[in-house]
């Protein structure tokens, strides 16, 4: 199973240390994790998507609640909440393929940023299996460079952190 | 009052705390706070390596539930303390570590003694702190002191650069700090405790296990009132002896890897245990897939990460054990629970293994005689062993009947912990006999420190208990190894009476089991540090020793 953990922690140096040497020690397998400011002063929100079971999950809750930086640990359901990642592909192809590729981003709501000569900057947003289907379509062609944000997520409705 | 040094307000700030010793070397990153001790009653001992400092800090505060603090110097001063901090963290103990650390515009150069005391010490402090803003310094060390002394009980180290301590500041220190997001005494839901009498009530093997917590947490006397009130079986953990009477008809002994066969035994055929402060470590468990199978566990702990971390819980209490079980206790009575005997089959099929099994060691140069001699001629001493056979034999020969003293090394088993925690543990307790037993090997890790003990004339009586090799992994490789012995012999007697002496101290060595008592009284009628050399037979293996599958499966 995927978890995904919400982490609202003081923004202070060394923080993301203490967490990367938390989920190695403790042998955590994360899928993604991604960091940034809040609209609280010196707050920030980790997103961590972790693999595993519900001791797991449990585990990795109650070991980042540990840390004294850390101010708040949710795990939030993935039904009851909104996803998104963001993604940048490079793709190296002949002109004449172009017009398949644009159909494609059309397909899954993406854009081209970039053109050059010979290559396309395509960007993708979504939830995961978005971002999935995205790289799913464009495999047929040349990517000669790409990379993901992995998750941010919120709950809808009035739930907060 | 006007602007004062950080160095100064690191001292008032100690003083404040009720520090009333702190223990040390100096050197040039953490001058500036050396040269205001000077003016202070803080007593400093000056140790002869910081990872002395560190254990005796820790053997202090394990010894009087305080706080215990040592400083460094930046660079080799705060690396050479790491193994002494690791050891307390994993025994749950209050230290605060201070090191010097290099001017801040120098930091990230490479400069002359500058090492990352922060980044290094990340996993084995509960909390650390490169302090580089002086005005939140008063803030930063009330927040010290409350992290280390509440919730679970753990190193906090701060590092703070050699500029920043000579920057002047207002020193207006806080009462009290909050941490957002840190609860050290989490809410204690009743249901949970409803729920834990009903599964005891309905038990038909009961046990308690005792570890740690229940010394840290100072709830040996809760733990002695539920087991008078239910009549119900207890062992401990290694780090739980002392936390209740070992001459108490109810206390089973000693559970793990080198634990008794009847207590092994009630773990494993208990149908209800409640375990109060223990980490389940796996020294303690022994395989966790064959542990204790039959019994629902209610598991009682102040850390929230501990429970069903690595055994699973039917019920798990987050709390300090004293406020839980006092709860727990005043629940039971409300229930009219009045039936002592319920539980008395259980209790005397475990009686009966335990009447079997005789404990009376041979004469001999051999520890476990030693020790109970020991034990027979000075009960009630605070003893401090080192890591290896000795201290599994202390644990099993010398009874003791309060928390606080026995203090080893459960966690880390950190070879060397044992002089140092001992010198600690003297100074916290003046009043008391402290007795360091540790085997040869251990005893050179940290020996310097006799002239410490030296220095100050710190009465502690040291028994080494020396056999010329590593005898714990000498016994690993007889069982585990084919008896294909690598690296464990010394090859060289060491006589450890001369070095004493050499050191300042007093020195008897005993080579004949006659005179064990003699040189015990010797020791004990002494005014300062003495050391006694016991030369004891090699190849003596420590026993019983769980080699099998499951905590029943011991060599006895």
């Amino acid at each position: 199973m995927r978890y995904t953990i919400a982490t609202l922690v003081e923004d202070k140096p060394g923080v993301m240390t203490r967490m990367a040497g938390l989920f190695s020690r403790r042998g955590f397998n994360i899928e993604s994790l991604t960091v940034g400011k809040t609209d609280k002063i010196g707050r920030s929100r980790f997103t961590i998507v972790v693999e595993g079971d519900e001791r797991i999950l449990n585990q990795v809750t109650k070991q980042l609640q540990r840390l004294v930086n850390v101010i708040k640990v949710k795990h939030i359901e993935n039904s009851e909440s909104i996803q998104r990642e963001y993604a940048l592909v490079k793709i190296k192809d002949q002109i004449e393929k172009r017009a398949e590729i644009l159909n494609l981003v059309e397909i899954f709501k993406g854009k081209i940023l970039d053109a050059s000569d010979e290559t396309l900057v395509v960007e993708a947003t979504g939830n995961e299996k978005d971002i999935d289907t995205a790289f799913r379509l464009l495999e047929a062609y040349n990517i000669i460079e790409s990379i993901r944000t992995g998750k941010i997520s919120l709950e809808r409705g009035k739930q907060l952190i | 009052m006007g602007k004062i040094t950080v160095a100064k307000a690191i001292v008032k700030a100690l003083e404040t705390e009720g520090v009333k010793i702190v223990f040390g070397i100096p050197g040039g990153a953490i001058l500036p706070l050396y040269d205001e001790l000077r003016n202070s009653q803080i007593r400093h001992v000056l140790v002869r390596h910081e990872q002395g400092a560190a254990h005796m800090a820790d053997g202090y505060a394990r010894s009087t539930g305080k706080v215990g603090v040592c400083i460094t110097t930046s660079g080799p001063g705060a690396a050479n303390l790491t193994t002494g901090i690791a050891t307390a963290y994993m025994d749950s103990s209050p230290v605060i570590a201070i090191t010097g650390q290099v001017a801040t515009p120098l930091i990230g150069n490479d400069a002359f003694q500058e090492t990352d005391a922060t980044g290094i010490t990340i996993p084995i402090t509960k909390h650390n702190e490169l302090a580089i803003n002086p005005f939140e310094i008063p803030k930063l060390l009330k927040k010290a002191f409350y992290l280390c002394r509440t919730g679970r009980k753990s190193p906090v180290l701060l590092d703070f650069p050699i500029d920043i301590l000579k920057t002047k500041i207002e020193f207006d220190y806080p009462s009290s700090v909050k941490i957002e997001g840190y609860e050290p005494i989490p809410h204690l839901d009743h249901h949970l405790i409803e729920e834990s009498i009903k599964l005891i009530k309905n038990a038909k093997r009961p046990l308690i296990i005792a570890g740690g917590g229940v010394i840290t947490a100072d709830a040996s006397a809760q733990v002695f009132e539920l087991v008078e009130m239910l009549q119900i079986p207890i062992v401990t953990t290694l780090m739980g002896k002392g936390s209740f009477p070992e001459t108490h008809s109810l206390y089973i002994g000693l559970m793990g890897m080198h634990g008794t066969k009847y207590a092994n035994f009630a773990v494993q055929h208990a149908d209800c245990i409640l375990a109060i402060g223990t980490r389940f470590s796996n020294r303690s468990t022994g395989p966790l897939d064959t542990f204790a199978r039959q019994a629902k566990v209610i598991h009682i702990d102040i850390d929230a990460a501990e429970i069903g971390k690595n055994v699973n819980v039917e019920v798990g209490i987050v709390g300090d054990a004293n406020d839980v079980l006092s709860k727990m206790i005043s629940f039971f009575k409300q229930s009219g629970f009045n039936r002592p005997g319920k539980w008395g089959r259980w209790n005397e099929t475990i009686a009966k293994i335990k009447r079997r099994i005789s404990h009376t060691p041979e004469p001999g140069m051999r520890v476990p005689y030693i020790v109970s001699e020991l034990y027979k001629n000075y009960p009630k001493c605070i003893i401090v062993t080192d890591v290896g056979r000795h201290q599994i034999w202390s644990a099993h020969f010398y009874k003791v009947l309060e928390p606080r003293k026995f203090i080893t090394s459960g966690g880390l088993g950190t070879m060397g912990f044992g002089i140092p925690a001992a010198i600690g543990a003297q100074i916290g307790n003046p009043e008391k006999k402290v007795i360091c037993i540790v085997g040869d090997g251990g005893f050179m890790m940290t020996c310097q420190e006799i002239a410490t003990a030296a220095a100050y004339n710190i009465p502690i009586v040291v028994l080494i208990m020396n056999d010329s090799r590593l005898g714990m992994v000498w016994q690993l490789q007889d069982v585990f190894y084919n008896k294909q012995y690598s690296a464990v012999d010394f090859k060289k007697e060491i006589d450890f009476a001369k070095f004493a002496i050499a050191l300042g101290t007093k020195g008897i060595r005993i080579e004949q089991k006659e005179k064990i008592s003699e040189a015990l009284d010797r020791a004990f009628n002494s005014s300062g540090p003495v050391i006694i050399d016991f030369v004891v037979k090699k190849d003596e293996k420590v026993y019983p020793m769980v080699v099998g599958k499951s905590l029943e499966e011991m060599i006895e």
